[in-house]
């Protein structure tokens, strides 16, 4: 009954993109990433719910959207834990973590007011320093920031 | 990529660096000279700075090149709100290498990627300033014949000291021991102590700048303790005359030491030390003249002799 419920919180899809384990406190700026709010397709985002490894977790489903790596590439600088599943006729035909690059550009805006890359039209460029906590490093001005802090662009 | 531009000491090796000190050495036999004859550099400066900018365009015009450029950006179109891009690759158009200096942090680091004229960076803000390095290391070299294994004591302001950080990078090769004094809220920052123990460097803190310290001391570098980097004021009272250098604290001092500052000072160096044979802050100042002379070149590939002999002083 109790795995009947849970199964039951998120809506079965037939086409689409599924991304799991998602940490419950990302997963609203993983929606922005997304840019779930402009689709007009069916979609389902569940949070809280409970993931044996993380404690609790977030899940958003999209019919019939997949998205090009470089989103994806976002979501693995604030969910490195997080799982895409490709489905099709209802059937999981791909599954995949996520990867975060050793260079995340154009995600991560500069927690340095004096950086070029807030005061020039063009991409910031961070070296990630520790994938677990999301450190990374201002190729430009060399500050720092991690996940919790950083401000996504 | 642009690979002959000088954005930071960090970019540089070992073996770049002694290259660049022996040219140093063959520019302070031979200041004069018509190797840039023909060549035009720009001097652009979106933040005035008298001194660099003075030392650079010397460097060029006694090595017989010509200087266009500004020392002011609020005369030039990027106060039109022109981005820095457009500005660099309109003055790449006409020149050989840009030497800039920037208030914002990155720029000059974003400027080479956006030409492929070579950049020397005059100072990007709080960031990098690799040309006072490297005079600062010429100024060691000379004054110790050597760079490893000396005992480098750093004074002052060590949380913001921009020149602090970049000597203290800059010396991983030469295995320093380095001494931090400063008070408790300028402390040498975390990540640089890291730095140093991920690079194997020995160093000690003291808040105290005593007779100790400074008796077994090669060089000893003094930094300016600004006002405006305290969140306290009645913190500033307290601490703003204990890291001051007199001459009578000297006396015990190793003869080999030499007095280094970046200029400009205020009350750190006592002027009663300026007639010592230790202090050495105003032929530092010159030293960088031969120092960007060497850089000069070494970004627009010119072949310069590598001075080999040791120095008497
Ligand atoms: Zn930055």
């Amino acid at each position: 009954m109790a795995l009947q419920k849970k199964e039951l919180a998120v809506a079965a899809l037939r086409n689409g993109t599924v991304i799991d384990h998602i940490p419950s406190q990302m997963l609203f700026k993983c929606v922005n990433i997304l840019g779930l709010q402009r689709l007009g397709t069916q979609l389902t985002i569940g949070n809280n719910l409970e993931s044996g490894k993380l404690g609790t977790k977030g899940i958003i489903k999209v019919a019939d959207t997949f998205f090009p790596d470089a989103v994806l590439n976002r979501i693995a600088y604030l969910a490195p834990s997080a799982v895409i599943n490709i489905i099709n006729e209802y059937e999981v035909v791909e599954k995949r973590k996520v990867e975060l690059p050793a260079t995340v550009v154009g995600i991560v805006k500069c927690d340095n007011p004096k950086c070029i890359t807030n005061n020039e039209p063009m991409l910031t460029r961070m070296e990630v320093l520790d994938a677990e906590t999301g450190e990374v490093r201002c190729h430009y001005c060399n500050h720092t920031t991690n996940r919790l802090k950083a401000n996504l662009l | 990529m642009n690979t002959s531009s000088l954005v930071s000491i960090a970019d540089l090796s070992k073996e770049q660096i002694l290259r660049l000190l022996k040219q140093a050495r063959y520019f302070e036999e031979n200041p004069n000279q018509r190797i840039l004859e023909g060549r035009v550099v720009a001097t652009l400066f979106f933040e005035p700075s008298t001194r660099t900018r003075l030392s650079f365009e010397t460097a060029v015009n006694r090595l017989g090149g010509r200087v266009i450029g500004f020392s002011d950006a609020s005369t030039t179109s990027s106060s039109k709100g022109e981005t820095l891009k457009d500005t660099i690759i309109m003055v790449s158009n006409y020149v050989d290498l840009i030497i800039m200096r920037h208030y914002l942090e990155g720029a000059a680091r974003y400027a080479t990627e956006v030409t492929a004229t070579p950049i020397i960076n005059a100072g990007d803000g709080a960031n990098q300033h690799p040309s006072q390095t490297m005079l600062d290391l010429y100024s060691i070299y000379k004054t110790q014949g050597r760079l490893d294994n000396l005992t480098i004591t750093l004074v002052g302001d060590l949380k913001y000291g921009r020149t602090v950080h970049s000597l203290l990078m800059a010396m991983r090769h030469f295995n320093p021991t380095f001494r931090f004094v400063a008070c408790d809220e300028l402390r040498m920052p975390k990540e640089y102590k890291e730095f140093c123990d991920k690079n194997g460097i020995k160093y000690t803190e003291h808040t105290d700048f005593s007779e100790d310290v400074i008796n077994s001391s090669d060089i000893i570098y003094m930094t300016r303790v600004q006002r405006e980097r305290f969140t306290d004021i009645m913190e500033y009272e307290r601490v703003k005359d204990l890291y001051n250098l007199h001459n009578s604290m000297l006396d015990n001092s190793r003869e080999n030491l030499r007095i280094l500052h970046p200029l400009p000072r205020v009350n750190e160096i006592n002027p009663d030390v300026d007639d010592n044979p230790k202090a050495y802050y105003f032929q530092q100042a010159k030293n960088g003249l031969y120092a960007r002379q060497a850089l000069i070149c070494n970004a627009l590939g010119i072949d310069v002799p590598l001075y080999e002999k040791p120095f008497n002083e």
